[in-house]
């Protein structure tokens, strides 16, 4: 379970570009729910995966994993249970190792690195078989280097990294918003399958409201650094992007009014 | 050119060799372009100077100085990783400093050896083999354990972290690799290595002197540069072994083109030699992996 309690994030604090990313948002996330963020730019759907992640320093209030309150955590601690994908193809994994030396970084990321070597016959039939499970044949390219392959096949291969060892929480930053629409599909689907597989805690970041309808358990709507909208079950089911749309609109017309009444 | 001139070319390039994995691994593995290195290869040859004239053996004399080079480059990294200081200048700022540090260590410019004890004295006489062919045999023993050490740590857990440090910093810290750690143990690795060639340097030339390190990181990347040239590849084993090469191959390079009357370079040249070598294999378009650090974009 994440629990983001009374989350505030301001970009250049006492600067004239004083931005806020987060307004003492509060969001609890149940163990194993996959949950869909969507909003427009700047409403900080990215500061708050990246609060989670460690990359961003809370100006206020406190995120919790279960009962450990890892607010203070550098990221590379709390990558041991979060683990991220990233916008970028190219991000998440190393074009200059092999596959099979990106996979064995992942596979460390949940244990204790030491002077063994890093890869062996066992780890190496393990990589095999969870590669073969992607259906794109790279299993039988385990020494190629990470950078002969495509966009598409770098990203399912982050997320399988994502996946592996005792990750609780699985992290996605418009993990296919750069991919073709094929591609995409494919990604998307590879994403639901290992994420039933594991029953990972899921934050989805996405564009589209289609995608954030359509995948996942229960959707939020961010607005200025706000919670606007957060649907689950039979509600969400009913919602279509039509809906979610008038929904936003009306949102911004409220808000709009509420100003309007200050003035 | 002479058997002794070249077994003398030879020898430089071995203790170099030190120098060219420093250079490797901080610049190449960890993508950090480390200056530390014109300090740290004068101080670890003050530190053996000093240590063997002191009475210490001459091995703990030359593990010494590999462990104050660590010290150097552990202050070079902190001050990149903790102080946020640009890595090139921190790197000049720890250099800088320890000329005043070799000074102190030495307590004058120059430390000779004359008539110590060195790591070499008991080799003497074996095999019945002249010293000049000994020493670069022992150092070849020296410097093929060491690369096989580096080999077999670049290819653990944590050197497999590291490397993804230099190639992806925020993929390696998604794979809770704690990048400032890596980055501090890289640069305390490499000019442990750097040191390790100055305190062997000094006990070849039996010296140490302030002005050992002038223009040493660019004789390592030049031999780094030579290697990658004469061996193109990807696999750790060979790069490393490349680099090693690349010095030997540089070092005779040089010894030629300063015997060959006809070129009319003196050994004041090598230098700008060097310069101009460097120079020529960062912007050469032949260059499959350029370092890409040391250029703008």
């Amino acid at each position: 379970m994440i629990r983001i309690d009374d989350v505030s994030v301001t970009f250049g604090r006492g600067t004239p570009l004083e931005t806020p990313a987060l307004r003492a948002l509060s969001l609890d996330v149940p163990d194993g729910q996959f949950l869909t963020v969507i909003g427009s730019n700047g409403s900080g759907k990215t500061t708050l995966l990246n609060s989670i992640a460690g990359l961003v320093a809370l100006e206020r209030g406190r995120i919790a994993l279960g009962e450990v309150d890892i607010t203070g955590w550098p990221a590379a601690k709390r990558a041991r249970w979060v683990a991220r994908v990233f916008q970028n193809p190219l991000a998440g994994t190393c074009e200059g190792l092999t596959i099979e030396e990106n996979l064995a970084l992942a596979h460390h990321r949940t244990r204790q690195r030491g002077l063994g070597l890093a890869l062996n016959h066992g780890l190496r039939t393990s990589f095999r078989d969870i590669l073969a499970s992607l259906g794109l044949g790279l299993e039988n390219r385990l020494g190629d280097r990470m950078g002969l392959l495509s966009g598409g096949q770098r990203q399912a291969v982050s997320l399988l990294m994502a996946t592996m060892g005792e990750a609780k929480v699985l992290l996605l930053d418009e993990h296919t918003s750069a991919l073709d629409p094929k591609t995409a599909a494919f990604v998307l689907e590879t994403t639901r399958r290992l994420v039933a597989a594991r029953r990972l805690t899921t934050i989805m970041v996405t564009h589209s409201m289609r995608q954030a309808l359509d995948v996942g358990e229960r959707t939020v709507m961010l607005h200025q650094g706000r919670m606007a909208v957060d649907v689950a079950g039979e509600d969400r089911a009913r919602l279509d992007v039509p809906d979610l749309m008038h929904l936003f609109e009306r949102l911004h017309g409220a808000e709009i009014a509420n100003d309007t009444l200050l003035l | 050119m002479t058997v002794f001139a070249f077994l003398g070319a030879v020898e430089i390039g071995l203790v170099f060799g030190l120098v060219a994995l420093g250079a490797y691994l901080s610049f190449r593995v960890l993508n950090f372009p480390d200056l530390t290195v014109e300090g740290s290869f004068p101080l670890g040859a003050a530190v053996a100077a000093t240590a063997i004239v002191t009475g210490l053996h001459p091995i703990s004399a030359t593990l010494l100085s590999a462990l104050a080079g660590a010290a150097a480059g552990a202050l070079t990294a902190w001050m990149n990783v903790r102080l946020r200081i640009l890595h090139l200048l921190a790197g000049i700022l720890t250099a800088i400093a320890l000329y005043s540090v070799n000074l102190r260590i030495m307590g004058r410019p120059n430390m000779p050896l004359l008539g110590e004890d060195t790591v070499f004295t008991p080799l003497r006489g074996l095999f019945g083999l002249p010293n000049y062919v000994l020493v670069p045999l022992a150092l070849a023993v020296i410097v093929v354990v060491v690369k096989l050490l580096l080999d077999r740590f670049l290819y653990s857990q944590v050197g497999l972290a590291m490397r993804a440090v230099g190639a992806n910093p925020q993929m390696a810290e998604a794979n809770a690799v704690h990048t400032g750690r890596l980055t501090i143990l890289g640069l305390m690795m490499s000019n442990a290595l750097v040191a390790l060639g100055g305190g062997l340097f000094a006990q070849t030339q039996g010296a140490a002197d302030i002005s050992m390190g002038i223009g040493v990181i660019i004789v390592g990347l030049a031999s780094v540069i030579v290697g990658e040239a004469l061996l193109p590849t990807r696999a750790l084993f060979l790069a490393t072994l490349a680099a090693v090469t690349g010095s030997i191959v540089y070092r005779i390079a040089i010894a030629v083109a300063l015997n060959v009357d006809a070129i009319g370079l003196t050994a004041s040249d090598v230098n700008i030699v060097t310069a101009v070598l460097v120079a020529v294999a960062l912007v050469a378009p032949s260059s499959r992996r350029p370092f890409s650090v040391l250029r703008r974009s």
